[in-house]
Order: C-alpha cells, then sequence, then structure tokens
C-alpha cells in the first residue's frame, strides 16, 4: 500500500514538474502563437471604438491582487484603448483593493518615459504594432519600443480619476443611477468632486457613454448589468476571470444586457491583438497554450489507463 | 532605502510564493504558515481599509461635523455597533437584529434585480426569431438556444416521471448540460494556469531576472 502512494506522490509530482516547464520555458522562449479573436471580444472593442471622443466613461475595478494576472492586461488595454480615443476615465471599485488596482493602471500608463526602468520593458516582437496616426491630437501618447503606450500628457482630474472604493454593491450602483456626485462626494484622494473638471455634467450614469466592470467575482459585472443596464439603460460590457465567464455568456443577447465580455487571459490577449500591441497578455498566452496542451495529453492518458485497467479487472473476474 | 525595502519584498514574496507551492507536495508547516498570513492580512488591511474609506468618511466625519443634518446615521451607527455584540455569549441574541435588517434589505433588494434581469430578460433573450439573421450558422445557433433552454429547464421537470418519449428531451438537456459543464472546466483550467503563469512570471522576472 505504501509503495502504491509513494508511487501516485511521485507520478503527481512528476506531472506538477512537468507542468510546471511547460509554462515557464515559453515565458523565456516566447513563441509567439497567433490568437483568434472572438465575437465576443470584438463587440467589446467595438464600443469602446465608436464610442464619440470626449465622451465620459466609467471603469469598475472589481478586484484584487490575486487575479491580477488575469484582469490587470485587460484594464491596461481598455484605458489605453479609452485615452486613444480621447474618452474620459471615471473609475470607481466595489472591492476595496480595486482602488490600489486603479491607481496602478493609470500610474503605469502615465508614466513619462524617463520614469520607465529598461527592467519594465519587455524584449517582445513590435511587428503587430498598428501604424498610429500622429496627427490626431487624441491618439498622441509616446509610444515605447515595447508597443506599451504611455500618455505622460494625461493629467489627473481632467483626462481620468478615482473614485474609489464604495461598500453596498447594487446599492451603491442604484445611488449611482440617482446622482453619482451624492454617492461619491470626494475621489479616492478626499477632493471634491466638484473641483474635478472631469466630473462637470456628469450627475447620473446615464450621462456615461458606457460602463466596464472588470469583475473577479460578486459583487462585479453581474450587478452592474442588474442595476446599470436593466434598470438604467446605460451600456455595459466587461472582462471576468475565465472561472466566472461562462456565467455571464447569456447576458449577451438580444436584450443586450451585456455587450461583449473578455474571459480571461486569453480575452485580454485577443483585446491586445485587436489594438495591435502585443502586452503582457500575448506574452503569457504561449505558456497557457502548451500547459493546455499537456493538460490534454494527461487527460487523455489518464483515461487510457483508467480504461486498461477496468478491462483487466473484468477480464480477472471473468476468468473466475 | 527604497531599493533595499523592495529586494525584501520580494524575498518576502519568494518565500510565501514556495511556501505555498510546498503544499503540492503534502501539508507542511510552511504552507500553514504563509496560509495563515494571507488571511491575516487579508482580514487586517480589509479592517483597516472600511474604518478610514468607509466608517469615517460616511459616518464619524458627517455625524461629528454637523450632527442636526445627519443624526440619521446614527441608526445604521448603532447596528453595527449591536452586530459586534455576538463576540459576548450572554448577549449574542441582540446582534440578531442587526442581523435580520441587513438579510432583510438585501433580500428585498435582490429580489427585483433577479426577477428582472436573470428572469424576465433572460426569459425574453430566449423569444427570438430564429430567421431574424439569414445565415446559416446564425439559424442553426437561434435553433439550439431554444432548443438547449427548453431541454435544459424539462431537465429539472420533476413532477413527471421522466420515460418513454418524456425522456427524450430530458436526455438532449443533459447533454446540452454536460457541454456547459465542460465549457466550465475549460474556463476554470483557464484560470488556475494563468495564476500559476502570473506566479512563475515573477519569479522570472522579479527575482531571477531571467526575463524582462
Amino acid at each position: 500500500m505504501s509503495y502504491i502512494n509513494t508511487h501516485v506522490r511521485w507520478e503527481r509530482m512528476t506531472l506538477f514538474g512537468i507542468l510546471f516547464l511547460a509554462v515557464m520555458i515559453p515565458l523565456i522562449l516566447p513563441i509567439g502563437w497567433r490568437t483568434d479573436v472572438s465575437p465576443h471580444v470584438q463587440m467589446v472593442y467595438d464600443l469602446v471604438d465608436k464610442t464619440p471622443p470626449g465622451s465620459a466613461i466609467l471603469i469598475s475595478f472589481d478586484y484584487e491582487p490575486s487575479t491580477m494576472p488575469e484582469l490587470k492586461p485587460m484594464a491596461m488595454s481598455l484605458v489605453d484603448h479609452a485615452w486613444q480615443k480621447g474618452h474620459k476615465v471615471i473609475a470607481v471599485a466595489l472591492w476595496p483593493m480595486g482602488v490600489q488596482m486603479a491607481n496602478d493602471v493609470f500610474s503605469e500608463l502615465t508614466a513619462s518615459p524617463s520614469e520607465i526602468s529598461s527592467d519594465e520593458i519587455p524584449d517582445v516582437q513590435t511587428t503587430d504594432v498598428k501604424e498610429k496616426d500622429e496627427s490626431d491630437e487624441m491618439m498622441t501618447p509616446a509610444v515605447s519600443a515595447n508597443s506599451i503606450r504611455r500618455y505622460s500628457s494625461k493629467r489627473y482630474g481632467i483626462d481620468y480619476v478615482n473614485l474609489g472604493f464604495k461598500s453596498g454593491a447594487m446599492v451603491t450602483i442604484k445611488a449611482m443611477g440617482r446622482n453619482i456626485r451624492e454617492t461619491f462626494p470626494t475621489d479616492t484622494f478626499g477632493t471634491p468632486i466638484d473641483s474635478l473638471p472631469i466630473m462637470d455634467n456628469i450627475v447620473h450614469l446615464r450621462d456615461l457613454a458606457y460602463i466596464i466592470s472588470l469583475s473577479a467575482g460578486d459583487p462585479g459585472l453581474k450587478q452592474w448589468i442588474m442595476v446599470a443596464h436593466d434598470n438604467f439603460k446605460v451600456k455595459v460590457s466587461g472582462g471576468t476571470t475565465a472561472v466566472s465567464a461562462p456565467g455571464f455568456l447569456p447576458y449577451i443577447n438580444n436584450r443586450n444586457q451585456l455587450r461583449g465580455l473578455m474571459g480571461g487571459l486569453k480575452g485580454a490577449a485577443e483585446y491586445e491583438k485587436l489594438m495591435g500591441t502585443f502586452g503582457p497578455a500575448s506574452i503569457k498566452m504561449d505558456s497557457q497554450s502548451i500547459a493546455h496542451v499537456i493538460i490534454l495529453v494527461f487527460i487523455a492518458i489518464g483515461n487510457v489507463r483508467s480504461f486498461r485497467r477496468r478491462r483487466k479487472q473484468r477480464q480477472a473476474r471473468d476468468k473466475e | 532605502m527604497a531599493e533595499i525595502m523592495t529586494t525584501i519584498g520580494v524575498w518576502i514574496g519568494v518565500f510565501l510564493t514556495f511556501s505555498i507551492f510546498s503544499f503540492l507536495y503534502r501539508d507542511n508547516p510552511f504552507y500553514r504558515f504563509a496560509e495563515q498570513v494571507f488571511v491575516g492580512l487579508s482580514a487586517a488591511y480589509g479592517f483597516i481599509y472600511i474604518i478610514y474609506n468607509v466608517l469615517i468618511p460616511n459616518l464619524f466625519t458627517p455625524v461629528l461635523s454637523d450632527m442636526s443634518q445627519n443624526w440619521l446615521l446614527i441608526i445604521p451607527g448603532i447596528l453595527g455597533i449591536l452586530m459586534l455584540v455576538r463576540i459576548y455569549p450572554p448577549a449574542e441574541w441582540i446582534s440578531r437584529y442587526p442581523l435580520a435588517v441587513v438579510i432583510g434589505t438585501s433580500a428585498g433588494i435582490s429580489l427585483m434585480f433577479y426577477l428582472k434581469s436573470d428572469f424576465m430578460n433572460q426569459i425574453a433573450a430566449t423569444m427570438i426569431n430564429p430567421f431574424a439573421i439569414p445565415s446559416a450558422s446564425a439559424i442553426s445557433g437561434s435553433f439550439l438556444i431554444i432548443l438547449g433552454t427548453i431541454c435544459g429547464v424539462y431537465f429539472f421537470y420533476f413532477s413527471k416521471k421522466q420515460e418513454g418519449l418524456f425522456a427524450i428531451p430530458s436526455k438532449i438537456g443533459i447533454w446540452f448540460l454536460m457541454i456547459s459543464f465542460g465549457a466550465s472546466f475549460g474556463y476554470t483550467v483557464m484560470a488556475r494556469i494563468s495564476l500559476l503563469i502570473g506566479r512563475i512570471e515573477f519569479l522570472l522576472r522579479d527575482w531571477l531576472h531571467i526575463i524582462k
């Protein structure tokens, strides 16, 4: 019995080891496999892309550090895209640590090139980067060699704001539907909302062109759909962790409850592809793909072994 | 100084990462230590954050600065304090009153939203004209939605024994459910691998500086 236990333990350790290497090696030696764009991610992209410049939009940072690998690349791409299109980005959080997540994204995207250490610049291919129209005032970010755009000219309170965290989930969203200014009288740093130019003419949720929730669970995207869309008829889209993505697919329907969805790292990589960048999600997709192939092989091997064992047991019973 | 603190932070992160990974071999003190540090830090962070970002701006400051205008806030404040009475067993029953208010309010608010979003709108979204978009894939997709919804719901109809002809839609429903479970499992695997990638990226970039 102990031999079997030891054998099973070493088998498991071997599988973990192989999986570890399968994830690690493509990070060191990227392959550059392509990612196809799904219709749901295209819907999110179109929503942002077709919204007129100058529109105020809201991004809800409903996640914490444990889900950063999946949701932060989405946040970076979305804010990048929104700023490219000249949107004013208002950030809120239904999770306490979402405030810091929003600050991280803003500070990374607004860092001037001199503030970026060489360690931050990944060595990635840049051939896919779309040609940007330099004459367009809305699209004048500093494009660094790694294709991560920097918007050092974007100013807090004018181009973006972080209103911070508010507990209450659905109640908070409903209160925002009635009056955002009363729900968030100050931003996360204590600045009165009336002194922030970005908030001029923003009173209700309906004053926003669209809402995107980056959601790691509850409260999150579901509450935004239920209240912001179904009650206040504001366009809602989102990105979620891969675990919760299937649960949101029924909301993409002819009622337009949800206008597109980015599911997990793959969704983030698809958005990066639409943006013409090779960002943090795209870099990790090689590891993701290889790990999936290996897991499929393991499942196949496990099933074959199981069938063989059962056949042997049946033959042994027949002999008796 | 900042660099030293960053280095110490990275090494603590590496230690905790390997401590958590060590559970793959077997349960051990390193894993339990890392787990308890995580739980403790999360609770402490949440506690302090709520004091400074919820209680102080929404309760203490308004009440202390203008009591006459904000006296209503004292009621939720008292209910909140009553919730803490649970830690004193003889008076534990008092905490049921604020709990009842919370549950009643949440249920009342959620009921209407869920009814509209998850019931009415979802049913309405299934009532589609399958031929609205004249393409073979769209039409077949619409029929699959209709078939899958009806058969999936029928699977949970228990008022009549599902045998003979009545068992056919139920069996079709099982297939749809199994496919959706498979999709959910696939997404779950993807999520877990993403987290593993995040940790390995941290080890390779921030600790070993192998990747940039």
